[in-house]
């Protein structure tokens, strides 16, 4: 009984953490422009790009 | 959006964000494009792509205006149209608050679940409260946070005396609720915190989806909209201009249109002479020329040179608006449609309520105590709880409209699919429609060295000629010969120099070859033709949709003989000089004899027939009223998308139907179980589960259906 005490809360606060976690990327944007997200790692910085794109 | 106030201490002037809907943008090379060259200008200090809504924000000096940045877009090789501050902004909030709401409702189910597993398990006594209250702790502000949702659009239809979906699973989780509750406190054995958040998650999830689908499209219909005038500059008696908002004009101005600009009000041209283009207004490609006395329209854009326009009819008495209201008008109809998932629920609801309440009387006349008879009824609510009836048409639709989006066709939303799947007679619109809509220049008899000059020329002009043969030429894969000194006049065409020799693009010789140009290298003169070519698909996109029983007919504002020379070509039977007025008349008919079409079309004249018709479909290059009216849009070249829009939305209905099917017939074995009270809460957590599962993966068998 007495692990419970510790396994209960830790469930719930790894819970929690993760809801934050999805509310906070929510609130930044991250799923705003998936397709973007997607293309981005395409993009080359250190190279100039071709001028034709 | 969500980016703080754009101030830096040591900048003592604000920066402000506009934003602009870039079609353009098609590959990670514009993104970089874009986000590293637009920065490097004087007074721009970032500038951020969206490439799913194709927009940028763009925050500058406030002393740059919305023309030198669409100049600045330009110049990198992008169209870009600044866009109003938050058109979307409703529709996007409301999936947000969706998608917060599935977040809560998946950590209290994974918790709740985590607790029920132990009870289910065998825990018992004290343990047994503890998890019931501490399930009770998370599932009540979670119940309470992510029901809203479907508790507002219960009550809703309750306080309209209709009822919908959401009633049911109102009542069924917040009754279910209530029991657990009473459960807890007395110390009871059966709780059902579990089903009650597991309900909710799975329904928000199909919720989620359906918004999700709508804002997709509509962002992608969005970034093709937006071309209509909205400010002309106004030439006051002493000569000064200043920039006077649409709305704000008035009969008898006289506005300055520069080349390039759009019409903001209809009226009579004055002073210049120039080409105009009025795709937006009839979907006809050709550029119309005008001169002093000609009549212009309101969303038509100015192509070659300034002209001086007094204004005859303003906002609401355009010939634009008198469009939309007749489009309005027609759409009317369309709003009293009923979804297939709330006529389902029309039959759903008074069963299932009434079979809860003969299960209550049924157990109180057998003897049983108010308590155990009411758990009963509660248990027959939950466990006929339409879960999988949530997700029955969202899942399908979704899956379906994704694999659409893959070959080219945006659907707007579910209740197009529905729509789509019900008709059974198709009118097409010719020019834009069974055409291309654009001038496609034969260049097979032009050689090497003429492809390069020809193509180094019409890269220069904007006109829609010169951009028909670049675009032609650039398909063949010609580089452009470097060309000097290039000058463009209006009405005349382009002269440049190339190598030391005099080169031009000319009108050609008489008025007879209106789509034709002349090609002059020196003394060598070549006549290149333009024509507006049919998709090459046409035929057996025709074909498809006469496999599926329906018939198609042209219907086309266009002069009668082109009309019924194309009409022979595909064998169809035409209608041609169809005013708005006469095409909106032909689909009242035709609904009236209890048809059901489909309208496919693009110009603003086919808006108000693309408004009444049973569903519609418009292509990607249509104007934007017309775009804004249809179901659906395809973009590219062919014409396939239609027939598969079609096949698809059967398709997608089939599995619906199926989806309901195994509903029923796992109600049909549920119910009885709950009803001789046999039902506890894991029993319930499995059942639900299972028909959740078993209906989503019937759904995505429609990946592959547009294939």
């Amino acid at each position: 009984m007495t692990g419970l005490a510790f396994l209960i809360p830790i469930a719930l606060g790894m819970g929690l953490l993760g809801l934050v976690a999805f509310l906070w990327s929510m609130r930044e944007g991250q799923y705003d422009d998936m397709d973007g997200a997607a293309n981005r790692i395409l993009i080359d910085d250190d190279e100039p790009l071709e001028e034709d794109a | 959006m969500n980016a703080p106030a754009l101030l830096t201490p040591d900048d003592a002037r604000p920066l402000v964000s506009t934003r602009f809907t870039v079609p353009g943008m098609k590959c990670a090379g514009c993104i970089g494009k874009i986000e590293r060259e637009l920065p490097k200008l004087a007074g721009i200090s970032a500038a951020r792509a969206n490439f799913s809504a194709k927009r940028v924000a763009i925050s500058h000096d406030p002393a740059l205006g919305e023309d030198a940045l669409t100049a600045a877009l330009l110049a990198l090789g992008f169209e870009a149209q600044p866009v109003a501050d938050n058109p979307m902004g409703v529709e996007v909030e409301e999936r947000k608050r969706l998608n917060r709401a599935l977040g809560v409702a998946g950590f209290g189910m994974m918790n709740v679940m985590l607790l029920s597993v132990s009870v289910w398990s065998g825990a018992d006594g004290a343990t047994r409260e503890l998890f019931h209250w501490l399930s009770a702790l998370i599932a009540l502000p979670v119940i309470a946070y992510s029901g809203r949702p479907f508790f507002a659009s219960a009550w809703m239809a309750l306080s309209h005396k209709r009822t919908n979906m959401d009633v049911p699973i109102s009542i069924g989780v917040i009754l279910a609720t209530c029991l657990s509750l009473y459960e807890t406190i007395t110390g009871g054995a059966h709780a059902y915190f579990d089903s009650a958040v597991m309900l909710l998650f799975f329904l928000l999830a199909g919720r989620a989806l359906d918004a999700e689908m709508r804002t997709r499209t509509r962002a992608g219909i969005g970034a093709l909209l937006g071309r209509m005038g909205k400010s002309a500059s106004v030439i006051a008696p002493d000569g000064t201009t200043r920039r006077v908002a649409a709305k704000d004009l008035e009969p008898g101005m006289l506005v300055l249109v520069a080349a390039g600009e759009a019409l903001a009000a209809d009226g009579e041209v004055v002073d210049g002479i120039s080409a105009i283009d009025n795709a937006m207004l009839t979907g006809e490609s050709a550029p119309e020329p005008v001169g002093p006395g000609s009549a212009v329209h309101a969303g038509a854009i100015n192509l070659s040179a300034p002209i001086r326009v007094a204004l005859t009819r303003v906002a609401e008495d355009t010939a634009i608006a008198e469009i939309a209201r007749l489009m309005d008008e027609a759409g009317q109809s369309r709003s009293h449609y009923v979804r297939i998932a709330d006529r389902a629920s029309r039959l759903y609801a008074p069963v299932v309520h009434s079979l809860a309440a003969l299960a209550f009387i049924g157990w109180m006349i057998a003897g049983a105590g108010v308590h155990q008879s009411l758990t009963i009824a509660i248990a027959v609510l939950i466990i006929t709880c339409p879960c999988a009836m949530g997700l029955a048409v969202p899942a399908a639709q979704v899956v379906a409209s994704g694999a659409l989006l893959r070959r080219g066709l945006l659907v707007k939303d579910g209740s197009a699919l529905e729509r789509l799947a019900e008709v059974d007679i198709a009118l097409l619109d010719k020019t834009g429609t069974l055409t291309l809509g654009e001038p496609r220049a034969d260049v097979t008899a032009l050689g090497t060295e003429a492809r390069a000059v020809a193509l180094g020329l019409a890269q220069a002009s904007r006109h829609p000629l010169s951009r028909g043969l670049a675009a032609a030429l650039l398909r063949e894969g010609v580089q452009p010969a470097t060309i000097d000194n290039i000058r463009e006049e209006s009405g005349i065409g382009l002269t440049a120099t190339w190598q030391g020799v005099a080169v031009a693009l000319e009108k050609p010789e008489g008025e007879a070859q209106a789509l034709a140009t002349t090609l002059r290298i020196g003394d060598a003169a070549q006549i290149i033709i333009f024509a507006d070519p049919m998709r090459s698909d046409a035929a057996a996109t025709l074909a498809a949709l006469r496999a599926d029983g329906i018939t198609a007919s042209i219907l086309s504002g266009d002069r009668a003989a082109p009309v019924e020379a194309m009409g022979r070509a595909l064998g169809l039977t035409a209608q041609a000089e169809a005013s708005p007025q006469a095409k909106l008349a032909a689909l009242e008919a035709l609904k009236s004899q209890g048809r059901r079409p489909l309208m496919v079309g693009d110009g603003l004249n086919d808006g108000p027939a693309l408004a009444a018709a049973h569903a519609s479909i418009a292509p990607g290059t249509a104007s934007d009223a017309s775009q804004q009216a249809a179901d659906a849009v395809f973009i590219g070249e062919g014409l396939m998308p239609v027939a598969l829009a079609v096949r698809v939305a059967k398709a997608t209905m089939r599995i619906v139907r199926q989806n309901f099917g195994f509903s029923i017939a796992y109600n049909l074995l549920a119910v009885p179980l709950a009803v001789f009270g046999l039902v506890t809460p894991l029993i319930a957590a499995i059942a639900m589960s299972v028909s959740s599962l078993v209906v989503v993966a019937n759904s995505l068998r429609l990946a592959g259906a547009a294939k």
